[in-house]
Formats: structure tokens, C-alpha cells, sequence
């Protein structure tokens, strides 16, 4: 049950977006997630979805991957969808009770969903065509700056590279707990939810011994081999941007201009 | 010989607040010698303070009194203690604590990247490094992929890529499989034989301490007696009082000795143990007296 818990979920390639530095990856991301919520009307709205099944399909990997990124947020989606229906102005086009349908409350449900699902899937493409490791090497260089404020920019780094590569020893490690407390009889099946929560309570104790365990463990190997702290440290893999990112940057800049540019010529409709 | 590592006298506890009677202390008094290039298996029973000793040779743990010295380097020296580190290697027990990274090869490159190397020399360490324990083409794969063995492999390749003098093994193969147990010591023989490190293999199993050439028994944090294999094992009996086991082979010839069979004093292996059988009913075949079969 616990297995089928997927995170980090790196799907090896050698497509351009692979090859691509995290770091330019990462600030890309964050500029589309600006520029998708400044979409107002269908012609900008339009081109940015196609700018994202191009990235998609660059990606080289298959569209169903896509559409499993969306399965666990599909009820939020539908949510929210239904929501904004009735959240808008102009012609009422259907009267239930005190809930009007009008047809900005259509445009409005339309608009969030397209961005939310599309937004979804670009997302995925930083976690499918990253590997965790690259992806925390571009977080902790990217947020070299804040150094100066006093963040600990490495230990955090360092924390999430552990975390992810735990989780999966942990898992199996709840399971194995899991089976072990039902051989001798532990129910975690039946009851409401509050019995449920509780019947947890003995999987959740060895756990919690035993990942304290394995810290003192990995604390000792990393002492081991000269931790200290990240300083004077250095990469076997040093981050370098690429013609690929040139590309990358440039194309995006062109197509996030020309979105805003539509978005001011056109009529908004929300 | 160069000795390298050299204990004197080590007491240790755990506990420091614990009153200082004799009972608390893990080790009790310890004296050892390790030379350069040698291959030293220490065994004992649980709680016989192997393990405990291993975490001294590379000073995670520093001895209450007594001193131990690496290299001429006292272990209680702050300033050298990376000196010390770098050149003392330890590999535990559980192949699964002691990965750090998500990918095989960033993790043989912590170590090095931690002392400082330069990018393209840290490249062409972790390379060789996992050449040699015979993991380089799952170098981009992710630990939890891997067997036991080969996690213990990775492991050891993250202790080889920062280029030690001497690898402390504590237990290395107590989690594995027979496969598993298999390809971490004919690696780590491999490690002492081609490339002149010192190994000290920690472990409860005997046939793998056969292996080395030398080995030092300990019980109730002393040592017991330290000597080639063939020494060691030949004094079965105190083994026994120790609650130790010795070879399966070793422990055959032992008995059948007992039984009035004309043996030598001591095998170490299955080769050696069939050897000497063969050549006892060779005999018995020309003296025409004993039928083996009905004393076995």
C-alpha cells in the first residue's frame, strides 16, 4: 500500500529539457507561473497552452505520465472549477436559489481550470526531467544570496537531498512495521477514522525509533568522511549553463512578451 | 614493519556520569598494535567491545585514558583530525545509514568534496573508486535499487575514493546474504592485497576472519589473544569458554582429534579440512585397522 507512494519522480532522458540546468529550469518555472496567472483573455491563454505541449512534447516523455501528475489534485481542480462558476458578473444565463450562473462565472471556471492543469503539468516537467540531486544543487545555488541574510542556504540543501533519499527506506520501513504489528493481531483496516489515526500510533512509534537510529547512524558515516559543515567544499558536478538554456531563455522570454502583449491588444474577458 | 595504528592502555565508557567502577567501561584496558599493509580481523561476542574499538581507530569516540595513535597522530588531537579521517576510513554496519546522496556516484563524491579536491580529480577518484569494488556501471543509479552487497560496495567506494591508508570494516556483512557477504570480502581482500591498504574487518563470523592474517580476540572489552589464524583457532577450547565459535572445519578436525584420530593440530578451511581427511583415510586404507565410518 505504502509502495504505491511516488515522490521525486525522475524519469531519466536525453531530451534538450533534460540537459538543461536546473537553476534556469527552476527561474523559468517561476516566471511561467507569473505570466499564466496574467492571462486574460482566450488568444493569450491559448498561446500559452500551446507553449506548454511543446515543452511537453519536448520532454520525450509519454503524455499519460502527464495526466497521472493531475490525478492527485483532479477533485481540486473540479472544486474549484465549480466555485468560480458562480463567482462573476454579466448575463445571467441560469437562476438556482440564491447561485447564478452568469457568463463570467463560465469564463472565470474555464479559465482557472485550463490554468491549474496546465500549470500542473509544467510543474511536472521540472520534477520528471530533474534528478533530485541536480534539483537541490540548483535550490541551494540559486539561493546563495540569502546567505547574506543569514539562511543557512547549505543546510538546507543538505536536509532535502536526506529527505528524499530516505523516504523511500522509510516507506519500506513502515511497511515491514505495518506487517509486523499485523501478525500479532494489530486491526488498522476497520473503524471510523479516529480509530483508524489511532490504530497508527503503534507503527508510528518504532518508526520514529528507528529513523532516530539511522540518523545517529548517518551522522557517524558522515563524520566519517570529514563532514563539517560545507565548508571549503567542493562539486564533482559543477553547474554550467549551456546553449540549450540561451535557447531555452530566449524562446520563453520571446513567447511570455508576446502573451502580455496579447493580454493588452484584446479584450479581457475575465 | 611500520606500525600505524598503535592503542595504549584504552579505557573507554559510555556513559561518563556512571561512577567509574570497572563495569561500566566498554573497553577495559586495551593494547594493540596494527602494522602498515596488514589484514586484521577482530572478533568476540556481542558486547565484547569490538565495535566500540573500531570507533576509536578514526576518534569518533576518544578513550577516557589511555591514547590511541594513527600514523603518530594521538586521536585527541582536534587540529589533525581530518588528517587522521582521511587516512582512517570506516564502513558500518548497516549498508542503508550511511549513503547520503540519491545517486551512486554523488555519494562516493562526498567525502571528497568535503575535504576540498579539485572538481576533475574528485571525477576520476569516484571513477576508480567504483571500478574497483566492481559498481561503476550502476554509477547513476539510486541506492534503494541496490542489493545489500552492493550498497556495502557503494559504501566502501565512498570510503576508497578519499584515497585511506587503512579501512575499518564494523561488521560490513551482518546484514547481507550469503551472495551479499561474498562480494564485500573478497572486495575487501581484493582492497588489501592489489592495493596495500590496511584492513581491519570487524565480525562474528569466523570463517571470515580466517581470511586475514591476523587476528585478535576480545572479550569483555580485553584483549583475549592475538595471533596468526592458525594460532588463534587452534585454541578451541578457550574459544569455547569465551563463548566464540571457530570454522565449521576447524571445528571438525577438533573433534575427530578428540575421537583418537591421527590430525592435524589445526585447518582453517574446507580445502585444508579435506585435505587432511583424505590423506587420514589414505592411511587407514594401507594400515587396514579402522573403519572410519563407524566412529564418525
Amino acid at each position: 500500500m505504502v509502495r504505491e507512494i511516488t515522490l521525486g519522480q525522475y524519469l531519466p532522458g536525453k531530451s534538450p529539457i533534460h540537459r538543461m540546468d536546473p537553476r534556469s529550469k527552476i527561474l523559468l518555472l517561476i516566471t511561467y507561473i507569473v505570466v499564466i496567472f496574467l492571462c486574460k483573455n482566450f488568444v493569450s491563454l491559448l498561446l500559452m497552452s500551446l507553449f506548454s505541449i511543446l515543452i511537453i512534447l519536448l520532454t520525450g516523455i509519454s503524455f499519460l505520465k502527464y495526466l497521472k501528475s493531475l490525478r492527485m489534485i483532479i477533485f481540486v481542480i473540479i472544486i474549484t472549477g465549480i466555485l468560480n462558476l458562480f463567482y462573476g458578473s454579466g448575463d445571467v444565463l441560469c437562476e438556482l436559489w440564491i447561485l447564478k450562473i452568469t457568463t463570467g462565472g463560465i469564463y472565470n471556471a474555464l479559465f482557472v481550470i485550463v490554468r491549474i492543469t496546465i500549470l500542473m503539468m509544467v510543474s511536472a516537467v521540472l520534477t520528471y526531467t530533474t534528478s533530485p540531486t541536480d534539483l537541490t544543487d540548483g535550490l541551494e545555488r540559486l539561493m546563495k544570496p540569502l546567505t547574506i541574510f543569514h539562511v543557512k542556504v547549505h543546510e538546507i540543501a543538505l536536509m532535502m537531498t536526506i529527505a528524499l533519499r530516505f523516504i523511500p527506506v522509510l516507506l519500506e520501513e513502515t511497511d515491514k512495521i505495518m506487517n509486523a504489528q499485523k501478525a500479532r493481531g494489530a486491526d488498522m483496516e476497520s473503524g471510523n477514522v479516529f480509530q483508524r489515526v489511532k490504530a497508527l500510533t503503534p507503527v508510528l512509534i518504532p518508526l520514529f525509533v528507528s529513523s532516530f537510529r539511522r540518523a545517529n547512524d548517518l551522522a557517524m558515516a558522515m563524520e566519517c568522511r570529514c563532514y563539517n559543515g560545507g565548508k571549503n567544499k567542493t562539486r564533482m558536478k559543477v553547474l554550467r549553463f549551456s546553449k540549450i538554456d540561451l535557447a531555452a531563455s530566449i524562446i520563453s522570454v520571446v513567447i511570455f512578451a508576446a502573451v502580455i502583449f496579447t493580454n493588452t491588444i484584446f479584450q479581457p474577458v475575465i | 614493519m611500520d606500525k600505524f595504528i598503535q592503542v595504549c592502555n584504552v579505557y573507554f565508557q559510555y556513559d561518563s556520569d556512571e561512577d567509574a567502577s570497572t563495569d561500566s567501561f566498554a573497553l577495559k584496558g586495551v593494547d594493540m598494535e596494527i602494522n602498515k599493509g596488514e589484514f586484521v580481523a577482530i572478533v568476540g561476542h556481542n558486547g565484547s567491545g569490538k565495535s566500540t574499538l573500531a570507533k576509536h581507530f578514526n576518534s569518533l569516540y576518544l578513550p577516557v585514558t589511555g591514547d590511541v595513535y594513527v600514523n603518530g597522530i594521538n586521536t585527541k588531537d582536534d587540529d589533525r583530525l581530518f588528517e587522521i579521517r582521511k587516512s582512517v576510513g570506516l564502513v558500518l554496519q548497516n549498508p542503508d545509514n550511511q549513503i547520503v546522496a540519491g545517486v551512486v556516484e554523488e555519494d562516493v563524491a562526498f567525502g571528497c568534496e568535503n575535504l576540498g579536491v579539485p572538481t576533475e580529480e574528485i571525477r576520476r577518484r569516484v571513477d576508480n573508486a567504483l571500478k574497483t569494488v566492481g559498481m561503476y556501471e550502476y554509477r547513476t543509479h539510486s541506492p534503494d535499487k541496490l542489493s545489500g552487497g552492493q550498497k556495502q560496495r557503494v559504501a566502501i567506494a565512498g570510503i576508497i575514493a578519499m584515497e585511506p591508508e587503512c579501512i575499518v570494516l564494523d561488521e560490513p556483512t551482518a546484514m547481507l546474504d550469503p551472495q551479499g557477504r561474498y562480494e564485500v570480502i573478497s572486495t575487501i581482500s581484493r582492497l588489501n592485497k592489489e592495493m596495500g591498504i590496511t584492513i581491519i574487518l570487524i565480525t562474528h563470523y569466523m570463517e571470515e576472519a580466517v581470511l586475514a592474517d591476523r587476528v585478535i580476540v576480545m572479550d569483555s572489552g580485553k584483549v583475549l589473544t592475538d595471533g596468526t589464524p592458525r594460532e588463534v583457532f587452534s585454541k578451541v577450547e578457550m574459544l569455547k569458554k569465551h563463548r566464540l565459535d571457530v570454522p565449521q572445519a576447524t571445528e571438525l578436525v577438533y573433534k575427530l582429534k578428540g575421537c583418537g584420530y591421527e590430525l592435524p593440530v589445526c585447518v582453517l578451511n574446507e580445502e585444508e579440512c579435506v585435505e587432511a581427511l583424505a590423506s587420514l583415510l589414505q592411511e587407514n586404507k594401507a594400515g587396514r585397522n579402522i573403519n572410519v565410518s563407524d566412529k564418525g
